[in-house]
């Protein structure tokens, strides 16, 4: 008789272990997939899975077997034009496995490669792995106007939906047995009396009636004392601990004068979306602000930002003086944590990069976190470069730039500026 | 190939069908069980008791991965496999498999809540009663495996090595498990039959064992020279008789393993044992189950007890099961064993009830007796290669239109050397049957000696068969995954049938360089 049984409920996620560590024992080769993939994706995919490709060799589990060479026999079906003594050209290759009788392997190809899918959150794991947010601990606690309540042991005195049942229920009953005890122990010899009393020989009437009659007064007594009394509640605890802000806001600042062409606007957003996944990564919410200029400063959307052409001139303290007003107004840098990313081509109006860095230094510097900075152009640096250098010279920690020259530079940019740095990211 | 079937008896159908519609209940699981059962017992199909689990397609990759076992230790390689069938499956590369069914007693099959009835009913009979009978039945099976005891088996390697792993770290029982692994197929006793595992037996004598092994590899070890003369010679060999068990030799003698390396070296020898006799019956064990599927379905039709749509869904999924494409289909990936085993059993069935001249000739005892006799007989006292070369007749051959070809190297081309006509039967018989031979497809190789008094390394020996040579880049990394157990050198020599070292291998203490030797020395026996 057979016993048929539903394992349908059972986990399904068995191999989960497994899988981890194969992907932890190619850890290597998944990561440079993963930037493979990321230098050749769409900009609008970026935030998802991934199909990772790993060489087949490279995982290959070796057990011994015959090489080529030597004297093989085969035996394969469906003959329609073999006799016995025929001889065929020994194919391309050598004569191996399944390739005696000469027959074209058109899925060989695919063999050769091992294909694998992870998803969003391990492919962003091994995107930014070895990364890091710098300055990331320095919102200092005083600054700091986010409270969470804690639990913090337990008091007498609280509001009734804090009282913790368990608790006072244990404090009544010990204040009942230290108020009761001396009592309690009279009642028990009496009794003890009244019990060997009531077997010996000759009971004493009187004597027991008296007994009783104290007995009696003592149970009384003891019930008069209260089953549980204001002096045994307790309450649970709470206090207020400071929150460090996990809150972010990226400003994207983008030069959109006529000499940006939409190709530098795409390896501009491709940077600004990778610094958003990795900044999501690290805060419970982040806030973009996009502001764009060129001889004006506006914010705008996300669609007018890197669609909208203007042509003008370019004027790029403008939008950092926008950047920090908007600072001023939404965004108390003791609540937020602050990152600025400027992408440009290195256009700037020759008298305003002096501007840029007075304000660069004195705004913006000291209430951001970060502050970098890519310059997406194939032509030598414009003055904005080395205006910047000097700030990047003297503010290692907070400021960076980078020079990008096409699509491949973007990854390794963005990994050159944030990963991680020995010692420098506790904040000043 | 259905219209060829041989005529049914038509018998009157009588009986209402058991169920209509394609949905499966596990009130209608049941039902097909009882009768299958019934029909089981009128052929005279032993069986362990039956344990069907209905599973999830996720439950089914996850069953997949781990070999096929319910429960196994956690390895890397599993996780590769598990992700390499994910992805074919997702892709519809590949079809999951209809079952899965696991020598143990009882015997558990899998069934995926995906199929629809008939595909049920056909893995309740392919599985629960072809497989399960040939589990208990075959000699093999019987003789080499305990299948009450391999679940509590699995479950005590499973925390044993979970154990070490919290112990020792993943990565150092890792990399003992990648060795082992690679060793595996070289890890079983051909020969000598090995006593039955039991985990609780197992739990109790591990500590024992400990103790054992390492008095006597102190013993063994003792003889390092300290004041002897350095070139003293060795004048026996250690091991005294080559041994063929590899990891055997390594976990009763490697001088620098910790007992819990022992102890799992001594997990995957058990593992690859239970495995062993499975490698060596594949064409019987699929084509017995095909075979008896085909069988049973057909009675239930005749029986009136399943539906026609139902016999022609069954008759489908059958079609592919048994499909061999032909060697110059760009779907050939060689010969099917459904195919061939299900070819072959039925065959038997053919020549016992209606023999031809040529039957006569061939199979004198079988033409005309009792078919349910001789396919029990067969089932139970082969393996492949004696299973193909006692019953492979020449109508089989024909229909499949086999041919065999030669690949001698020191020819520059390929020669048939026999197709299916009356001079080439006998060869191509022999030749395909030389082919499930394990003893030709995998390399022979034994534990020559090891220099007890002096580096301590270890010599094995690969006996060339046919002058086939060892595959050099896996055989280099075998070396190093040997050097890796034992500790010292590891020796790879490559020997002719008249004892001549053709190829040498070996890992070096510093630079792990593969040398080859060409030049031929005469070495003593």
């Amino acid at each position: 008789m057979s016993l048929i049984i539903d394992r349908r409920l059972n986990g399904k996620k068995k191999s989960t272990v497994n899988r981890q560590r194969f992907l932890k024992r190619y850890r290597h080769h998944v990561k440079a997939a993963v930037q493979e993939a990321i230098d050749q994706r769409s900009i609008t995919d970026v935030d998802g899975g991934s199909d990772i490709t790993i060489p087949r060799k490279d995982l290959s589990e070796p057990f011994f077997h015959h090489g080529q060479g030597g004297h093989h026999g085969h035996v394969h079906p469906g003959n329609h034009e073999f006799h016995r003594g025929d001889r065929i050209q020994r194919p391309p290759g050598g004569g191996g496995q399944g390739s005696g009788a000469g027959q074209a392997s058109d899925r060989g190809e695919d063999m050769d490669e091992f294909i694998f899918q992870i998803n969003r959150d391990e492919f962003l794991e091994y995107l930014f792995d070895d990364l890091e947010l710098p300055n990331l601990l320095r919102k200092e606690l005083k600054d700091s106007t986010d409270y969470q309540l804690k639990r913090a042991g337990f008091t007498t005195a609280g509001s009734p939906d804090r009282l913790n049942i368990v608790r006072s229920l244990r404090a009544a009953h010990a204040r009942r047995i230290a108020l009761s005890g001396k009592d309690r122990k009279v009642l028990r010899t009496l009794k003890r009396q009244l019990r060997e009393m009531e077997v010996s020989a000759d009971p004493v009437d009187q004597q027991q009636a008296s007994l009783r009659e104290e007995i009696k007064l003592l149970n009384k007594k003891l019930k008069r004392l209260p089953f549980i009394d204001d002096f045994d509640l307790r309450f649970n605890n709470m206090t207020k601990a400071p929150q460090p802000s996990s809150k972010a806001v990226m400003f994207c600042v983008m030069d959109v004068s006529g000499s940006m062409t939409q190709e530098i606007k795409d390896m501009a957003k491709r940077f600004f979306l990778l610094l958003y996944l990795f900044l999501e990564r690290s805060y419970e919410a982040v806030d973009v602000v996009f502001i764009r200029h060129h001889s004006e400063a506006r914010e705008c959307d996300e669609h007018d930002f890197f669609h909208a052409r203007e042509t003008g001139g370019t004027i790029v303290s403008k939008a950092l003086l926008l950047t920090h007003n908007i600072i001023q107004q939404r965004y108390p840098p003791g609540q937020w944590n602050i990152y600025i990313a400027q992408a440009s081509d290195g256009d700037n109006w020759g008298e305003d990069s002096s501007t840029c860095t007075s304000i660069i230094l004195d705004k913006l510097l000291p209430v951001c976190q970060y502050f970098a900075y890519v310059e997406i152009t194939d032509q030598h640096h414009q003055n904005l470069w080395y205006e910047y250098a000097t700030i990047a010279e003297s503010y290692p920690d907070h400021f960076a730039m980078q020079h990008i020259h096409s699509y491949l530079d973007i990854y390794p940019t963005f990994r050159r500026l944030f990963e991680k740095k020995e010692g420098t990211h506790v904040g000043r | 190939m259905l219209a060829a079937e041989a005529p049914k008896r038509h018998t009157i159908r009588r009986e209402k069908p058991l169920s209509t519609g394609s949905e499966w209940t596990f009130e209608l699981l049941d039902l097909y069980d009882r009768e299958f059962a019934r029909l089981a017992d009128k052929f005279r199909l032993d069986t362990y008791p039956n344990q069907i689990e209905v599973i999830s397609s996720e439950q089914m990759l996850d069953a997949y991965s781990s070999v096929g076992m319910p429960l196994m230790y956690n390895h890397w390689s599993y996780g590769k496999t598990f992700l390499n069938n994910q992805q074919n499956y997702q892709r519809g590369r590949m079809g999951l498999a209809y079952e899965i069914v696991i020598n143990s007693n009882p015997c558990i099959a899998y069934l995926m809540e995906e199929n629809t009835m008939p595909m049920q009913a056909l893995v309740i009979a392919h599985a629960c009663y072809g497989h399960n009978s040939f589990f208990k039945g075959n000699y093999l099976f019987r003789q080499w495996t305990d299948a009450s005891a391999i679940i509590d088996y699995l479950l005590f390697a499973k925390h044993y090595i979970a154990r070490c792993e919290e112990k020792h770290g993943v990565t150092v029982v890792e990399a003992i498990l990648d060795a082992c692994h690679a060793l595996m197929n070289q890890g079983v006793n051909r020969y000598i039959r090995p006593a039955p595992v039991s985990a609780a037996q197992e739990q109790a004598c591990s500590r024992e064992r400990e103790a054992y092994i390492q008095r006597n590899l102190n013993d063994l070890w003792r003889t390092i020279p300290v004041s002897e003369p350095p070139q003293l010679r060795q004048d026996e060999r250690f091991p005294k008789d080559p041994e063929e068990n590899l990891l055997y030799f390594i976990e009763k003698n490697a001088p620098l393993l910790e007992t819990w390396q022992r102890e799992i070296i001594r997990i995957v020898r058990k593992v690859a044992q239970y495995f062993y006799p499975q490698r060596q019956t594949q064409v019987m064990n699929e084509g017995w189950a095909t075979f008896w599927h085909y069988h049973l379905m057909h009675e239930m039709y005749d029986e009136g007890l399943i539906t026609e749509g139902f016999i022609m869904e069954f008759l489908h999924s059958h079609s592919s099961v048994v499909f061999q494409p032909a060697f110059d289909d760009p779907r050939y990936s060689g010969i099917n064993p459904y195919t061939l085993g299900f070819n072959i059993f039925r065959d038997i069935r053919r020549i016992c009830e209606q023999p031809t001249e040529e039957d006569r000739e061939w199979f004198p005892d079988l033409a005309g007796s009792d078919w349910l006799d001789a396919v029990h007989f067969a089932m139970q006292n082969f393996k492949d290669e004696g299973f193909i070369l006692q019953y492979l007749s020449p109508r089989v051959m024909r229909d499949m239109r086999l041919f065999s070809i030669e690949d001698n190297d020191i020819n520059p081309y390929l020669e048939v050397d026999a197709i299916h006509d009356q001079q080439g039967y006998r060869q191509l018989r022999e030749n395909l049957a030389a082919l499930y031979n394990l003893g030709n497809r995998e390399p022979n190789i034994q534990v020559y000696n090891v220099d007890v008094r002096g580096d301590r390394s270890l010599t094995l020996r690969h006996y060339l068969h046919q002058r086939r040579p060892l595959d050099r880049d896996s055989t280099h990394e075998l070396l190093k995954h040997l050097h890796r157990l034992w500790g010292f050198d590891v020796k790879l020599d490559s020997v002719d049938q008249d004892n001549i070292i053709q190829y040498i291998f070996k890992t070096e203490s510093n630079s792990k360089e593969l040398v080859k030797v060409t030049s031929k020395k005469r070495v003593n026996r």
